[in-house]
Order: C-alpha cells, then structure tokens, then sequence
C-alpha cells in the first residue's frame, strides 16, 4: 500500500483552475521530485495536502485513511511535515523554542497540567526538550540553539527550518524548494543531508525543487506540471529528454 | 534553595502587609491605594496574554472586569448578606470567610465564558477586526448590565460591604487586602506558568507566525480560545475583587476609558513581558494617585498666578488628557515600553542568581 495517495485532486479558486485532476502515489522512503514552471501549481499542490485548502474533487489518502478536509494541525500530527518556500520560522524565539513548540501534537498535558506542573506536565516537558535537543545535535545546530534565528545566516536558517519539520517525526516530509537561496556550496551540503536524513529516518520525501542538480542527484521519480496540469511523469533521465517537458520550460518554436 | 527565594519574599511581603494594615500604620487610603495596584496588576498581566503574546489588540478588557465584578457581587451578596435585592442570606454569614474564593472564581469563570464572545470570531478574524469585536463584547456587557433594572441597572450595585463585615465578625483581619494580595499572586504565577510551557509558547508562535504554526501542529483555534477565555477570566478575578474593594459597582466604571487605562499599562511595561506589565500596573496606580493631589496644587498654583478665570476649576477630568499624552509620548519615543519584550531577569542577569527564571 502507497504511504500517500493522491487521486484526481482538483482545486478551483473561483474560475481559475489551479490545479487538475493531480494524481500521485507516493511509496514509503520514496524521494520524488515535483517539478514545472512558475506558477505551475506546485505550491499549490502541498498547500492541499497539508491541509491549507480543501481540494474542489479529488481525493488525498495517507497511511490508509483520507485526510481530505482535515486542519493542518491535524494532518500534521498524521505524519507530513512540510517546509515553506520563504522561510516561515518563528524568529523572535530560540531556535530551542522552534523546535519545541512545533510538539504541540505531542503535548499531552492541558492549561491546568501547566499551572499544577504535575509530573505529566513535567515529563512532557523534558521529553520535549531531549528530543529537540536530539534532533540539533543531529543536524549539527547544536551551538546555535539558544540563538533567535533572525540572526542567523540564511543557509543556517534553511537548515533550522527542515530541523523543525523533522523533529515532528514524520513519515512524509515535503521541502518547498529547500535550495532557493543558497550559495553552491550550501546546496551540495543540502543535498548530502537530505540524503542522510532520507536514509537514516527512513522517510518519504517528496520536494519542489528548481535546482535540477538537487533534483537528478536526490530523486528516482520525478513529476511535472505545468498550468495546473500533469505533463509528464518518470525517472530523471526519462523527464531530461521528454519533449513536452523541454517545452513547457523553454516554449516551442510555433509563433 | 533557588526555588523558594520568590515564594519567601512573597510571604515576607504578605507578613509585613498584614502587620502594617492592622497596627494602623498604613492608614485606610495606602490601603486601598496597594488593592488597586493589586487589582490593576492582575489586569495588566492578563491583557498583556491577549496584546502582548499574541499580538492581538483588545480594547475591551473593562467588559470582562465587569461580568466578573457583577457575578461574583451578586452571589456574594446574595449568599452571605440581608439586601434588598435578594432579601435574607442564603448562607450563614460565617461560611463568608470560607466560600469567598469560590464566589471570586465564579465571577472568573462566568467572565472566561463571555470570553467566548471574543474568542470564536478570533478564529477567522484578526488585527484591527478582532478588535472592533472586542469593543463590541464589552459594550454589550456594559448595556446589558444597564438594562437589568432587578440589579439596579445604571445606578449600580451595592451591599458588598456587608459580606467584607461578616467576615471581619469570624476574624479581624483586612481580608479584602488578603483576597487581593492571594488574588494578584495566583494570577501572575498562573500566567507565568501559562506563558512558559511548550503549551502557551504556542501563543507566541501564532503572534509570529500563525501560518507556520498551524503547519507545524499547533492547534491555533485551541490555543487561542485557551488564551483569550484565560485571559478574560483574570480580568473577571480582577472585577470581583475590585467590586468588593469598592464596596459597589457600577456599570459606567466599566468603559472603554477603563479598558484604554489597562491598555496604557501594557504597553508601557512592554509587550509580552509579564515583570513588564506589573511594573506598569505599580508606576501607573501610583501615578494616578499622585495626580490626584497634583491637579489640586496646580488648580491654586494657576488661581494664584490669575491664568485661568476664578470660575473655572482643574479638577481630575485633566488626567483623561495627560494619561493618553503618556501614551502618544510613549509611543512615539519608546514604542516597545519600560522592557520591551524582555522579562527582569534579561534586564538584570545578576538576579539569576538567586531565582530560576525560565521553565
């Protein structure tokens, strides 16, 4: 059975059709890359999925059970963590803080568990805090976790972002253009990461990605989309020589 | 050892307030000066929940005050005094002592509940909208309240008085000064607890970034009713000790000159800085009162120099101009108030020594 499944999926805002009849199937510890021209819908697609929008038709199946229509919290606690194209941390807050809140799902205790500090308040607390503490150490931000991260570079801030999505433990993680932004030696240290964190978690991870080095060196199965619609579907080297991909990307030669 | 430096000096605090109140050496007025900064402490702190941490903008904190003043007084009087309104006591006078934290968190209670006015539309609303709903709930608190003629509607409600003397009949002690002292306590430490757990830090995240905080499984709708009705719920604390502070309440304390007196606190302590706020509440109760007599002195000082017409007299309407100068003054030279976003122990990292702070 497919981790993620998505069938049909179509959104309309007003008349305008975002996105068409999008299907994927997405195998668990898969890497698959979505890709297409701006404005093609991408973000599109993972704002649907991760519960921004409720798709128009269609249907979104993950571990087995629709998550159609769900809150994002509430998808989030499924098991997809997703990254955002601009960096969207909070960035008046510790690092530490970042990643502690984002186990709100994980919380366990209530308003009056806070204010008693009873031992499950308590232990929730320290879980939280090993496990954030665990997944810096992991990603190597170690030093800069008592740092607010408006004073970090961007490279770091990227970094501390996709430490956030994977301290939620997911099953699926979904990178909004994870190398936007950053200088070619970031991107070749981007790429070793997401390839360890894909082999040692064991997890899915489905990106958009404009970078094709970060995209042929990273994913078996590439997607593309181009207007809302599906135009091509395959393994890198197929998508590096479809026709119909080399035109939605560069145009062709009709006037 | 670093744990009980805060519970010792409050306890230390709390001796020294009972000795001074009952050998007479603080007379009746610093008394009831020390309430009301109690009183105006917990709602600076409790709106600061709402404008500071998560950046919202509620100009209606009064309303709450007022259901917590008008719920907790009626019971209050209803259960332990003879009035008029409800005739004899439905309880023994002398359970006054023992039921009146309950009846304090009633009024709470029944203040987080109107809460919800607010707290629902903050769902899909925010900024400048959320807090034209804010106004909205408490001018429908304070008309509703006008328009019960059964207690006694625009003229007010009085009788509490007479529970503070049935319990002065079980001991002699300034319990209203107890109430409130326990009463600012409890609330700051729960707020502080509140803010500082992985749970309220949501709070913080939604006033950044709500989006991201949606997405990274913080239940922003939970959070935010959490919040708002514990907030409202401080403020209905606030009411019902400042009902039986007064010994009468009156539905035109509660407008928006009130909720805009709080916002002034906040903002001057500075936002989402809990030491912040109750440094403001005590500056600005101070403040207050100094201009009482202040506007005294310079009503004869002008008299006296013949600038203004003998007919004409500065009386108190005066600090309705000078508090909102404060807060133009304020604004426009230290918009992020006395602390900014930092707690005292950021301002004075020696302190550190002696208290835990965080966590």
């Amino acid at each position: 059975m497919a981790l993620l499944d998505v069938k049909e999926m179509t959104q309309y805002f007003g008349g305008l059709c975002a996105v068409s009849e999008f299907s994927v199937s997405l195998e668990q510890g898969q890497m698959v890359a979505l890709i297409g021209p701006n404005g093609a819908g991408k973000t599109t697609v993972f704002n649907l999925v991760s519960g921004f929008y409720k798709p128009t038709r269609g249907e979104i199946i993950f571990k087995g059970q629709s998550i159609k229509g769900l809150k994002p919290h509430q998808v989030t606690s499924c098991g997809i963590a997703r990254t955002f194209q601009n960096i969207r941390l909070w960035f008046e807050m510790t690092v530490l803080d970042n990643i502690r809140i984002a186990q709100h799902h994980a919380l366990g205790y209530g308003l009056w568990d806070c204010f008693l500090r009873t031992p499950r308040y308590m232990q929730s607390e320290r879980n939280i805090e090993d496990h954030a503490m665990d997944v810096l150490t992991r990603l190597g931000l170690r030093d800069v976790a008592h740092e607010l991260p408006k004073n970090l570079p961007y490279g770091v801030q990227r970094l501390v972002e996709i430490a956030r999505a994977l301290s939620i433990k997911p099953a699926l993680l979904m990178l909004d253009e994870p190398a936007a932004g950053l200088n070619s030696s970031d991107v070749e240290g981007l790429i070793k990461l997401v390839g360890d964190i894909h082999k040692d978690y064991g997890l899915a991870v489905w990106m958009i990605e404009h970078q094709m080095d970060v995209v042929m060196s990273l994913c078996s199965w590439i997607k593309v989309i181009d207007f809302g619609a599906t135009i091509a579907d395959g393994t890198p080297t197929a998508i590096q020589n479809n026709p119909d991909v080399i035109k939605a990307y560069l145009g062709d030669d009709t006037i | 050892m670093k744990r009980l430096t805060v519970p010792a000096l409050l306890a230390v605090l709390f001796g020294v307030l009972l000795w001074v109140s009952m050998t007479g050496i603080l007379n009746s007025y610093w008394q009831s000066v020390l309430m009301f900064m109690g009183v105006n402490i917990i709602l600076a702190t409790s709106l600061n929940i709402i404008n500071g941490n998560m950046g919202e903008f509620s100009c209606g904190h009064a309303g709450f005050m007022a259901v917590g003043a008008y719920v907790s007084s009626l019971i209050s009087v209803a259960l332990f005094t003879k009035s008029s309104v409800f005739g004899d006591p439905l309880l023994s006078p002398d359970l006054a002592v023992w039921l009146f934290p309950l009846v304090l968190l009633a009024g709470s209670l029944a203040a987080s509940v109107v809460g919800l006015l607010v707290a629902i539309p903050s769902f899909k609303t925010r900024g400048d909208y959320l807090a034209i709903i804010t106004i909205a709930a408490s001018y429908i608190v304070k008309s509703t309240i006008e328009n019960i003629g059964a207690i006694g509607g625009a003229r007010g409600f009085m009788g509490m008085s007479g529970v503070m003397n049935a319990m002065n009949d079980t001991a002699k002690l300034p319990w209203i000064l107890i109430w409130v002292f326990l009463g600012t306590v409890f609330s700051v430490w729960f707020i502080r607890r509140f803010i500082y757990s992985t749970f309220g830090k949501g709070v913080d995240a939604i006033c950044q970034d709500e989006i991201a905080a949606e997405i990274m499984s913080v239940n922003t709708d939970r959070v935010k009713l959490v919040a708002f009705m514990v907030s409202c719920g401080l403020a209905g604390l606030a009411g019902g000790l400042f009902a039986h502070i007064l010994g009468y309440v009156n539905p035109g304390t509660f407008t928006i000159l009130k909720s805009t007196e709080i916002m002034v606190m906040v903002y001057l302590g500075g936002m989402g800085s809990i030491s912040g706020s109750v440094l403001a509440a005590i500056v600005m109760t101070l403040l207050i009162e100094y201009l009482r007599d202040a506007f005294g002195f310079i009503n004869t000082f002008l008299h006296y120099i013949s600038i203004i017409p003998d007919s004409y007299e500065v009386t108190q309407v005066w600090k309705w101009v000078l508090i909102p100068l404060l807060l133009v003054l304020l604004m426009q030279f230290r918009p992020e108030g006395i602390m900014g976003r930092r707690e005292l122990a950021d301002v004075f990292p020696g302190l550190r020594k002696f208290y835990k702070f965080k966590g």
